[in-house]
């Protein structure tokens, strides 16, 4: 008991401030892309090494205009778009990480080109020779799911949503459900519950059931094997319920994306209410996903 | 070494075909499909030999397309024997190995599920990698099989062993669990506490990742392989890029090699941390495992201060490391590594004077070491087991062959050994670490990766903080990737849970699983 004592006061308060404080973010940390528009010339060149769809171009003869896409919700953060890469240097990262979105839309910028100029840059690529490189896709998809008949949507329960929020103040019950992820984002969950990040004192509580919650907080692409478990957990959820997509897969099925057993996120089969980019998003980005759904960010 | 197939030959004349090549730490022999039991069990009871896995592939340009190979590794000396057998398409059977040979049994049940080729005489061919809403007949890893293929959903049951008996009650358990942990079904069968027998059915997480790699640039497949076991990053990332390093016969620069074991031994620690907390909670001493969680941070800070990123992702690339560590960073990580010994040296002295945990982890879910054997367990769990192997000083890679380490070993099988495994692994990373920081030569951290070669496969290999994780690549006549085999540790551990649970009372599942602490990514890729 004394030696319990004891190690409690040599290490004292550990926790953390949120939002995080200026500077804590280790400067090495590497984060999401950023690209200059001054720099970028639309050359397509980070296209090609991009391994998911995050970095995408779309070209119109036509109009002679070239538009480059950046998705941070299939982006994995992996760097190789990076000053290797890059021969204007215009992408850099900086640790950005507060990433969190309403609607998928708003995960994609896009920055427009004139073509004609473009092809005259020596590293220009046409678009289709990155042809596999899909165009990122619009606002969620639900319902499109093999379960979606399972589903059913309780539309009261969803206006309802801003009075519960409400009625919740500071208090909510959230459960994790991986739905195929890699494990990473629940490293990064399971440290929310540690004394440095320690959700707890905002009121945030994960519970063992369904039943008990208020939030799902979804990772990984919903595989093919998961998808009926994720249908019926969210059913078995009490509305009105707020989802939460964590990581990037979760978003758009990120890496994973295209095989015969792998989503396309979570919005393929439940309708989400918040997308946190990252893979895996770092603790604080998950706090605020969590805190956007609850419209407490700013 | 080709005394190894001449000396089979003499034993074997009819069975033993061809010297197929060899290279590296590799020997390839093809051998005839029925003489293939025979020839293991000569291998493994008469030479001493150890049986690691068995893959199939899918070569359409061989006149035989399906392939069989068989990894055994030499007793006394660091390097594998791989035998293959082929299969024409219209003999779509091979002679299983698992009545004599139990650590087979998962192994060969996947090729079923994935190439349609069945092992003849297999006690239980039941599904394992595909759930029972897949219809029959369509084998994903086929070539004729389209990655994108979309498969419709059947009605089918999966049947569970049913146990019968007065008071005997099932308890089903996930695929969604109540804690944050990954997906995966525990079907137990109880009488009163105490578990009968307990059946698990994985594979909720598989992606098809396997598929996925198929065709693409060795570029592309690092981060998917990053991905596989998201605590294991670097141990994946690792094995593969020595996979792809072995196939084309590129040598990373010394300096890479060194600061490949410190990263790798670093990773080691942020599991093995987290898993003894896990340990802790679960047996009910929250201040203990809140302290080691708080030390998980630290190593997780380290990481992200060291490479970007706080998984330790693209840390590793084909021909080195992506990143040098500066004079600070080094400094850093020695002032770290050392405070955070002593932080965790307290800690750790505090558990063992909880008497309930001590009490509890104490003969709870021992799995004996002739069951470790037999299924062929991995890593700490089979060194907690009695079984002393570890990929590290047996088939060194990186540059473990220049550190001095031990490799600790207990042989009760309980959670307590697994405990103690661990805590002694972590004491041996920081030794490993501060070693290795000292001896780091000066030079390049990498270098071009070079051309693939055509038809031709390798083995890469690291003992990740589970255990052994092997990844096999194969090119086709393009040199294109055309088989991505990755046999995880946790692939290799799961049955030993089934055996581990017995007599023991469901309660203590969740402690005896967190002991064990597998991953379902890495298992059901």
């Amino acid at each position: 008991m004394f030696r319990i004592l004891k190690k409690n006061l040599e290490i004292g308060k550990a926790t953390l401030s949120y939002p995080p404080a200026r500077g804590r973010i280790p400067q090495e940390s590497l984060g999401a892309p950023e690209i200059d528009s001054e720099k970028c010339t639309g050359c397509g060149q980070c296209v090609a090494v991009c391994p998911t769809d995050a970095l995408s171009l779309r070209d119109r003869d036509v109009e002679d205009t070239r538009s480059f896409f950046l998705s941070y919700g299939s982006c994995i953060f992996c760097g190789l778009c990076g000053p290797s890469t890059c021969p204007y240097e215009a992408i850099s990262f900086t640790g950005k990480f507060e990433l969190a979105a309403k609607t998928k839309s708003e995960l994609t910028l896009e920055f427009p080109f004139q073509l004609s100029k473009c092809r005259k840059d020596p590293a220009f690529l046409p678009a289709h020779e990155l042809a596999h490189k899909e165009l990122p896709a619009g606002g969620p998809c639900f319902k499109q799911g093999d379960f979606s008949h399972l589903l059913s949507l309780d539309e009261i329960g969803s206006q309802l949503k801003s009075k519960i929020k409400k009625l919740l103040k500071h208090s909510l019950h959230i459960r994790e459900v991986d739905a195929g992820s890699c494990n990473g984002c629940e490293i990064e969950v399971a440290n929310l519950s540690n004394p440095i990040y320690d959700m707890e004192r905002f009121g945030i509580h994960m519970v063992a059931s369904p039943r008990h919650a208020d939030m799902l907080l979804v990772t990984g692409p919903v595989t093919r094997q998961m998808e009926l478990a994720l249908v019926k957990t969210y059913e078995a959820t009490p509305s009105p319920k707020w989802v939460v997509a964590c990581g990037s897969c979760a978003i758009s099925g990120g890496i994973f994306k295209g095989s015969y057993a792998g989503g396309e996120g979570v919005a393929g089969t439940i309708p989400v209410d918040v997308y946190i980019p990252g893979c895996p998003p770092r603790p604080e980005a998950i706090l605020q996903g969590i805190f956007l759904a609850l419209d407490k960010a700013k | 070494m080709k005394s190894v197939f001449e000396g089979l030959r003499e034993k074997f004349p009819d069975s033993i075909k061809k010297f197929l090549w060899e290279s590296g730490e590799e020997v390839h022999l093809l051998v005839t499909k029925d003489s293939i039991v025979q020839i293991a069990a000569f291998l493994i009871r008469t030479l001493r030999m150890r049986f690691l896995f068995l893959f199939a592939a899918n070569n359409t340009e061989e006149k035989e397309p399906f392939q069989i190979r068989y990894v055994f590794s030499f007793q006394n000396h660091a390097r594998f024997l791989i035998l293959e057998i082929r299969l024409g398409s219209s003999d779509m059977t091979f002679p299983s190995l698992t009545p004599f040979l139990p650590q087979a049994n998962w192994q060969e049940r996947e090729i079923e599920d994935l190439f349609g080729i069945r092992a003849e005489g297999h006690p239980a061919p039941k599904r394992l990698v595909l759930h029972e809403d897949w219809p029959k007949g369509v084998f994903p890893l086929r070539k004729e099989f389209a990655l994108q293929a979309q498969v419709p959903r059947v009605k089918g049951e999966y049947p569970f062993d049913p146990v019968m008996g007065e008071g005997v009650f099932e308890i089903p358990v996930g695929p969604v669990h109540a804690g944050i942990i990954e997906p995966g079904h525990f079907r137990f069968s109880s009488a009163g506490e105490s578990i009968l027998k307990l059946e698990i059915r994985h594979f909720y997480t598989h992606k098809g990742i396997e598929k996925l790699g198929e065709g693409k640039a060795p570029s592309e497949l690092l981060c998917l392989a990053e991905r596989i076991s998201g605590d294991n990053s670097l141990a994946h990332a690792a094995s593969f890029v020595q996979a792809i390093e072995a196939l084309s016969g590129t040598s990373v620069p010394e300096r890479a090699k060194y600061l490949r074991v410190i990263f790798l031994e670093l990773e080691r620690l942020y599991n093995h941390v987290s898993d003894i907390a896990g340990i802790a909670l679960d047996a009910g001493f929250g201040f203990g495992s809140s302290q080691l969680m708080r030390l998980k941070e630290r190593f997780l800070v380290l990481n992200e201060r060291l490479s970007g990123t706080r998984l330790a992702r693209s840390v590793i690339v084909a021909g080195g490391v992506k990143r040098d560590l500066t004079e600070a960073q080094r400094a850093f990580l020695l002032k770290e590594i050392r405070s955070i010994k002593n932080d965790f040296d307290t800690t750790i002295q505090l558990l063992w004077q909880v008497s309930s945990l001590c009490d509890r982890i104490d003969l709870t879910g021992a799995i004996k070491p002739e069951i470790a054997e037999a299924l062929g367990g991995v890593g700490p769990i089979a060194r907690a087991s009695g079984i002393d192997r570890d990929l590290r000083r047996d088939h060194p890679y990186a540059a473990y062959e220049h550190l001095l380490f031990l490799v600790p070993v207990f042989s009760e099988g309980d959670v307590e050994s697994r405990m103690k495994v661990k805590i002694q692994e972590v004491f041996e990373s920081f030794k490993l670490i501060d070693e290795a920081l000292g001896m780091l030569p000066e030079g390049p951290v990498s270098v071009l990766l070079a051309r693939l070669p055509h038809s031709r496969g390798a083995l890469g290999y690291v003992e990740s903080p589970r255990g052994e994780c092997f990844h096999w690549l194969e090119t086709d006549a393009q040199g294109k990737i055309s088989r991505w085999k990755i046999q995880s540790p946790s692939f290799s551990n799961w049955p030993l849970i089934e055996y581990a649970v017995l007599e023991n009372i469901v309660p203590d599942f969740p402690l005896i699983n967190k002991s064990l602490n597998l991953s379902y990514a890495g298992n059901d890729r």
